[in-house]
């Protein structure tokens, strides 16, 4: 089946993704930052369904809006905020946003100058029914080395972080 | 309009072909089928419970109270609508809209049959569990927005309970899709060729693998899919904050929990969503584990006469619930109080049984099947959910945690490396 109104959907998205990343960044209350959190990583997940990546976008929907923003909202709810609303919002380091925002300003320049001839054109792409097999078999028989690594580096980091959070084990 | 009919024909699911028009209509059917068999299922809670600690019921409003969800309802609806005085607004507002989103967002992944769905993706069950995850949002921020101390309790509890159990959810529900494509050596595993031996996460596939291999999934490599199912089945309750793991609302402890400051309309709202929710993860394991849309023995029983013969199941009910009304409008009291009670539950009868007469046209009599299969394995799920709530204390929170994390996770770890292992060998 083809995509319908792709442009409409693209803009739609994107335009969710950055005003509620604004509004992440904006909000006095953090828990209306993580609430506009969320818009923005479910816009995302959208994106990647226009990609042709259904797989990444059910991931990304588990794992950062079911999981990691629960656990955020989780912990925000024990702070005390109305203490933390009175607090200053911005750290004083403009010297460096200033020069981060740059960079990513002529990042932009650069892409909207150079257009189409900076993205691949003959890369591989997969029919939609056979993503999740593919990841799978990527996954596991072409890069096994190193996704067995990165899984050994996140139990280590599992590891330290219930070491350091316990006091008697 | 051409289109329109065209997709009659066609052995897809809507979503599929892009029949626009078809989907709207898929998704309102489904819209209006679930809103009223979670009006039934309060009924039938409040009556089933009753009857099993020797009471009645709803017995006024309506013949046997049938009409009691009705009464509900507009009592819901003109009830004072409450925003508390020291409430998020903007959180409080969005909350019950989330957590109803959530619930019925699950159901255009649900296969009612081969091609009564609305959409099949390819991530199928992958989007179900997600969605439904997005569900502990809302309750979080129910609790939190109502700013008090039960409903913020109550949510922290729930969001809890609900994080953990996922995570025994999710291993048992990857063992069942290692069974979509392992053929193995373990008892009934039998059936996987190599032409069926890719995997897949599609609700539809994965019934289409349990009816390629001839055998459902609850039975495949014997001990190991019933004990996949059985830490689902487990998990599901507590993942739809049922009794006995109803633990965010243990009124003794925490009043209402997450929705004690909610009333009228937008409480009615979080209500549905659980019944629906209830719902969604029961299709969930009928899919995974009971073989979908599949009747009983379809290749043991196959041919023409046994086909014929399992078609006629669908009426068989309606007339089956028929004859129950009539019984009980014979039994009604010959008081003249009752006149009008005996002619409604005499027409409803009566109704129940025109239906099944319709079912019986030969050629509604073949579509419906699929949709029948499913909803009766539903419906048998259903009426666990209350069974368990009328016959199990309810959990304490630390045994609760000290089951999910202790037993049910190792439990789904120890099932999937198991089926991983027979399924290679």
């Amino acid at each position: 089946m083809n995509p319908v109104a792709t442009p409409f959907f693209f803009y739609g998205l994107s335009a969710v993704a950055v005003l509620s990343a604004v509004a992440v960044i904006m909000r006095r209350n953090p828990v209306h930052s993580a609430i506009a959190l969320i818009f923005t990583l479910l816009s995302l997940a959208g994106l990647y369904l226009m990609l042709y990546a259904p797989f990444v976008a059910g991931v990304q929907i588990i794992l950062y809006v079911g999981g990691i923003v629960v656990l955020f909202l989780f912990v925000i709810m024990l702070i005390n905020i109305d203490r933390m609303q009175r607090e200053y919002q911005f750290n004083k380091q403009w010297l460096v946003a200033l020069l981060a925002a740059a960079l990513l300003g002529a990042l932009f320049v650069a892409v909207y100058v150079k257009g189409q001839a900076i993205f691949p054109h003959n890369a591989v792409r997969f029919p939609e029914q056979l993503n999740t097999q593919q990841v799978g078999r990527m996954l596991y028989v072409d890069y096994l080395l190193p996704f067995e690594i990165a899984s050994l580096l996140l139990l280590v980091a599992i590891v330290g972080a219930v070491v350091m959070a316990k006091k008697r084990i | 309009m051409t289109e329109f009919l065209n997709y009659l024909s066609s052995n897809v699911t809507p979503g599929q072909t892009g029949a626009y028009l078809w989907v709207t209509i898929y998704i309102l059917i489904i819209f209006a089928v679930a809103s009223v068999a979670v009006m039934a299922m309060t009924w039938l809670e409040r009556k089933i419970l009753a009857h099993m600690q020797v009471r009645l019921g709803p017995m006024r409003v309506g013949p046997h109270g049938l009409l009691q969800p009705i009464a509900d309802a507009v009592k819901l609806l003109i009830k004072e609508d409450i925003i508390p005085e020291g409430a998020d607004k903007l959180v409080f507002w969005m909350a019950p809209v989330v957590v109803v989103i959530t619930a019925f967002t699950t159901y255009i992944v649900i296969p009612f049959g081969p091609t009564h769905a609305v959409t099949d993706m390819n991530i199928g069950i992958l989007f179900m569990l997600g969605v439904a995850s997005l569900g502990t949002l809302g309750i979080i921020m129910a609790g939190w927005a109502s700013n008090s101390h039960y409903p913020l309790l109550g949510s922290l509890r729930s969001s809890a309970q609900m994080v953990s159990y996922e995570v025994a959810m999710g291993m048992a529900v990857v063992s069942a899709v290692l069974m979509t494509s392992l053929t193995g050596a373990g008892a009934y595993g039998i059936g996987a060729t190599a032409a069926n031996s890719i995997g897949t996460l599609s609700m539809i596939g994965i019934v289409e693998a349990q009816m390629n291999q001839h055998v459902w999934f609850i039975f495949k490599f014997f001990p190991l899919g019933f004990a996949a199912f059985g830490i689902f089945a487990i998990a599901m309750v507590a993942e739809t904050n049922r009794a006995p793991f109803d633990l965010p609302e243990a009124e003794s402890e925490l009043t209402a929990g997450f929705h004690t400051e909610y009333s009228g309309f937008r409480w009615s709202l979080f209500f549905m969503a659980e019944y629906a929710a209830m719902i969604a993860v029961a299709s969930i394991a009928v899919t995974l584990w009971l073989g979908g849309w599949l009747r009983p023995f379809p290749h043991w029983l196959s041919g023409d006469p046994w086909d014929t013969a399992f078609s006629f199941f669908p009426a068989l009910t309606f007339f089956v619930l028929a004859g129950m009304s009539f019984r009980a409008t014979i039994r009604m009291p010959k008081h003249p109080y009752f006149k009008i009670q005996k002619t409604g539950l005499g027409i409803f009868g009566l109704i129940l049984g025109a239906i099944g007469l319709v079912l019986l046209v030969p050629p509604v009599r073949d579509r419906i099947q699929d949709i029948y299969w499913f909803t009766i394995k539903v419906a048998a799920f259903m009426y666990l959910y209350i069974w368990y709530r009328g016959t199990f204390p309810r959990y304490r929170f630390d045994q609760l945690m000290k089951l999910g994390w202790k037993f049910m996770i190792p439990a789904g770890i120890g099932v999937l490396i198991a089926t991983a292992l027979v399924g290679v060998l």
